[in-house]
């Protein structure tokens, strides 16, 4: 009876992969391993680099974002499986939507709080009743 | 009415937004991915509240002065992988494959619990040398960042047993292999979001 | 044992608390009787309490909507007697602490509980039927949603009777917010029942997008769909993208009230300005999330009552997603005043200014829609020009605003209340009436009474200019906001004025409940049961009034925008469906999650609020055991036969 009744929203039998989805085992098993790899090489380096003096102080942030941002990378493809096929097209749009969220959320009040913090009085001068009028 | 043949849903010369309704695992994975951008548009914020609250020691002790890099690299090994060993669960369970499943959880359970357990020792280690979150706003959105984190580990771990639990009493039925997907995705995230707090918190440390 | 809990809370000595808390108790005592003596526990449960079906959640958020409007109302009629009394020496009648919570409360309810249940319940109610699909892509989490919005409100309306409210105003922020200077509960309640009712809107957001992105019917292609499809996937995007910095940043004061941290205080290196800085990139994007199902209401209404297909289709689309992204960079311009330099504070400034644009094409297009076409004046149509009219005035009171210098002589001042109110109130509350008459007909088959529907809009309408034009010409006068009293009397008959246009308002709300009743008992003379009363262009329209459970018997399979209204055009072609031979299909199965969930939440919060800590866990335990124990349900869906539609038995 289960194949007459058309199951909700699910019209074809051969199940599509959802993004994300690996059905060949072997394969799999090759993309993770590729990413562990990556990913511990990226690890590595970046606790290497922030105690390394081989580095010049004044590039660290940029360096270790850099490394970050690879080894997020790294994850999105090998254990994430974001592909550029059209099934992942929605999924790609809301992490574009996301990271730009995150990114105006975490820079933008990193440069509105320096901001106010170097346009407030020093505590002595908020102090003092003289210039409260 | 006029009623046509079947449907275009496996059509590939049918543009993918016409194609209609999205099967089940689909949808499911999508509307989990969301999720998964909302609760890291989440920790963003904590994030943020971090960069702006770090230099705030009030005098107390500083980033530099209280995390150990060794831990820290031992916890983040961990759960690299254990996000690996995830993996392997993602496609054991794909395969139908019981056994290399729970063995797979297994691994995962505990490189989890094992990177709870130095985080738990890390916290109750400032908080005995009088660094815990009530000295100072930076130690308060240290705790904050990295205990939102952990308790995301933590909610894991216990999605994990109850879905091994499921996999014993339910077998793998399309609605445990799109929660086993789901958690899949949701263990890989912490990992992602880690990658952000190892960075920005210890290695940032000044 | 009870935590800070005693019979102390209750505010005895209170005599509006005490009414309020005791009119709200007698008022669920009667419709408990009523529903017992009608014999209603049944059906009330198994269709509506326990419902997976989205129109059925969609009319639960909007009860619940128009119930929280009638008590923010009262709140808001209290502040405008109490003003139009205290001028000069006189003192009025609410002491300013109650004064506090009062005008707290009503911003707190009037957002959350009011502007957001009615426009997620019209969402609901609408969005599955406009793109041809059964349901939204997770029903049980729909009811879940309803349910955690409903514990917020139970928890808000707890605060009533038993304790108090926050005396912060309705963003609580610190410093006064923090325990050193709001040590009551009323704090803890504010942010108990937001951070659980935020999580049922976040679910919610999920929920629509998916079902917009993934659930078209076949043939519908992103610009197939229906405009309202289109802003309401803005608005739930952002839902997705906000909501969660409100949850980090409630969480933030929690843990500074709970647990003794330092995020917000004003000490121990504490900083409260990022508080506020938090809140508003929450806070703005949030004014959008209202706005924008409004705006595709409009154009639904506008399109067909003009008898003409929306001018611009395209230009409204990208109008839309522009709002959406820029809706994410003007933030600041809620805090000018805070100090930040002319660099920053002029940068959000133009980016103020700049999102008016799209927000112009659109009226623009919704203005060319009208010309030229057949307008039918139904109230719908009223509801519309009316906003037209409103926001407009509203919106250039905005770009006002959005100037710093000038902010800086008019912000917190009453200007600015009339601005907000001048938009939320001629933008989400006109367009939450328009979709209430317009989509009224679909969700019951009977149609609501014309001329008093009329009658309703034109108390809103004249209501609200008298209520808030003397507002702006007080803020320029220097009025400032939250004011419970003061010393210049010349402010006194523009404070009268105002009273009256709340009277008016009033009038409106009362002949609200008043078409309600009379349509119910009118309704087998305006029966619709054919489904399409106004001649509609969209999906919605070809179903049966109300329709199915299940939405469409079968499919529809889309061939170009507006395909309903090109169908009952002389030479159209009839819609298209996709064919199903055996009739079958299956329908998810109500669920008790939702309301099971809402009630350890409730006890939860309740339990948080008075730091009764064992029963606190124990409405966490009860809500992770319901989840749980849900998730081991493997028969979740019903078989529809369309063959014998009253068999519908469970499958696994």
């Amino acid at each position: 009876m289960s194949d007459l009744i058309n199951k909700r929203n699910h019209y074809d039998e051969t199940h599509p992969a959802t993004p994300g989805e690996i059905h060949d085992y072997k394969e799999g098993i090759q993309k993770y391993t590729i990413g562990l790899v990556l990913a511990a090489i990226l690890t590595a380096l970046s606790f290497w680099a922030a105690d390394s003096a081989s580095v010049w102080a004044p590039s660290m942030p940029a360096l270790l974002a850099a490394l970050a941002i690879g080894q997020m990378g790294v994850h999105l493809v090998f254990f994430l499986h974001i592909s550029s096929g059209p099934e992942s097209t929605n999924n790609i749009l809301a992490l574009c939507f996301g990271v730009f969220v995150v990114a105006l959320v975490v820079f933008g009040s990193i440069i509105i709080m320096t901001n106010l913090n170097e346009h407030m009085l020093p505590m002595d001068q908020l102090m003092n009743i003289q210039i409260q009028r | 009415m006029t009623v046509i043949h079947h449907s275009h849903a496996n059509d590939h010369s049918v543009p993918y937004a016409k194609r209609g309704p999205a099967p089940t695992n689909v949808l499911v994975g999508y509307g989990f991915w969301l999720y998964l951008l909302s609760d890291i548009i989440m920790f963003s914020a904590m994030f943020a509240a971090y960069a702006v609250l770090s230099s705030h020691t009030a005098g107390g002790p500083k980033g530099i002065d209280l995390f150990v890099k060794g831990d820290v690299l031992l916890e983040t090994v961990f759960l690299l992988v254990s996000s690996f060993t995830c993996g392997i669960m993602g496609l054991a369970s794909a395969a139908k494959n019981r056994n290399h499943t729970y063995w797979a959880a297994l691994a995962t359970f505990v490189l989890g619990a094992g990177f709870l357990i130095l985080e738990l020792q890390e916290f109750s280690h400032m908080v005995h040398e009088g660094a815990g979150p009530s000295r100072s706003a930076f130690l308060s959105a240290f705790f904050a960042l990295v205990g939102l984190h952990g308790l995301h580990v933590f909610v894991g771990l216990v999605w994990l047993v109850v879905m091994m639990l499921q996999v014993k009493t339910i077998g793998f039925s399309d609605m445990v292999q799109r929660r086993l997907n789901c958690f899949n995705l949701f263990w890989h995230a912490l990992d992602i979001v880690w990658i952000g707090v190892f960075t920005i918190v210890y290695l940032g440390a000044k | 044992m009870l935590g800070k809990l005693s019979l102390a809370a209750i505010p005895l000595h209170e005599p509006i608390p005490m009414i309020a808390g005791l009119g709200m108790i007698f008022a669920v005592i009667a419709l408990v009787g009523l529903i017992t003596w009608k014999k209603w526990w049944g059906i009330l449960w198994h269709d509506w309490l326990i419902s997976v079906d989205h129109k059925k959640i969609g009319v639960m958020y909007i009860i619940l909507g128009l119930v929280m409007l009638l008590r923010g109302f009262v709140d808001a009629l209290m502040m405008r007697s109490q003003l139009a009394m205290a001028a000069g020496g006189a003192a009025g009648y609410l002491p300013p602490d109650h004064y506090n919570q009062i005008f707290s409360a009503h911003g707190t309810i009037m957002i959350f509980f009011v502007a957001m249940a009615l426009v997620v319940g019209l969402m609901n109610i609408a969005i599955p039927l406009q793109i041809g699909a059964r349901d939204v892509a997770y029903p049980v989490l729909n009811s879940v949603s309803f349910w955690l919005t409903a514990s917020g409100m139970a928890l808000m309306n707890i605060s009533l009777i038993v304790g108090e409210f926050a005396r912060t105003g309705w963003l609580v922020y610190p410093p006064l917010s923090e325990l050193a200077f709001s040590p009551q509960v009323g704090v803890d309640y504010y942010l108990w029942a937001l951070q659980i009712a935020g999580v049922g809107t976040l679910l919610s957001g999920i929920n629509l997008t998916a079902t917009i992105l993934k659930m078209r019917a076949p043939g519908m292609g992103y610009f197939e769909m229906p405009v309202f499809c289109w802003t309401a996937l803005a608005a739930n995007m952002l839902i997705i993208a906000a909501f969660p910095i409100l949850t980090a940043t409630f969480g933030m004061l929690l843990l500074d009230r709970y647990a003794d941290f330092h995020f917000f205080t004003t000490n121990m290196g504490g900083d409260p300005m990022m508080y506020i800085n938090l809140i508003w990139a929450w806070g703005h994007p949030e004014v959008y999330i209202l706005i924008l199902p409004a705006f595709g209401i409009f154009s639904e209404v506008f399109s067909t009552f003009s008898k003409k297909p929306l001018f611009g289709y395209h230009s409204m689309v990208y109008a839309t997603l522009a709002i959406c992204g820029l809706s994410f960079v003007v933030w600041l311009h809620h805090f000018f005043t805070m100090g930040a330099g002319a660099n920053v504070n002029g940068f959000f400034g133009i980016m103020t200014m700049i999102i008016s644009i799209p927000t112009g094409v659109k009226v623009f297009n919704w203005l060319f829609t009208m010309y030229g076409g057949s307008i039918k004046f139904t109230s719908p149509v009223y509801w519309a020009i009316g906003f037209i009219i409103t926001f407009v005035l509203g919106g250039l009171t905005g770009v006002l605003l959005a100037i710093p210098p000038i902010d800086f002589a008019l912000h917190n001042s009453l200007f600015l209340i009339a601005h907000f109110h001048n938009v939320i109130i001629g933008g989400v509350v006109f367009g939450a009436f328009a979709g209430y008459t317009y989509w009224f007909p679909k969700v019951f088959g009977f149609q609501l009474h014309e001329g008093l529907g009329k009658a309703v809009f034109w108390c809103w309408f004249i209501g609200f200019y008298v209520a808030f034009m003397p507002l702006y010409v007080l803020g320029i006068m220097g009025a400032t906001r939250r004011m419970q009293h003061y010393s210049n009397p010349d402010w006194q008959p523009f404070m009268i004025v105002a009273f009256i246009g709340a009277l008016i308002i009033l009038l409106g709300i009362t002949l609200t409940i008043v078409q309600l009743v009379v349509s119910i008992r009118n309704r087998e003379k305006t029966r619709c049961t054919a489904g399409d009363p106004w001649d509609g262009r969209t999906l919605e329209w070809s179903t049966p009034s109300p329709p199915p459970h299940w939405n469409f018997d079968a499919i529809p399979q889309v061939r170009s925008l507006e395909d309903f209204w090109h169908s009952k055009q002389p030479n159209g072609e009839p819609l298209q469906y996709v064919d199903n031979p055996s009739g079958k299909f299956h329908m998810p199965k109500p669920s008790a999650l939702g309301i099971t969930l809402s009630f350890f939440a409730t006890v939860f919060g309740f339990a948080m609020v008075w730091h009764i800590w064992w029963l606190a866990l124990v409405g966490l335990f009860g809500c992770i055991a319901a989840v749980i124990a849900h998730s081991w349900q493997t028969e979740n869906e019903v078989d529809i036969d369309l063959n014998d539609p009253a068999h519908a038995h469970g499958h696994a």
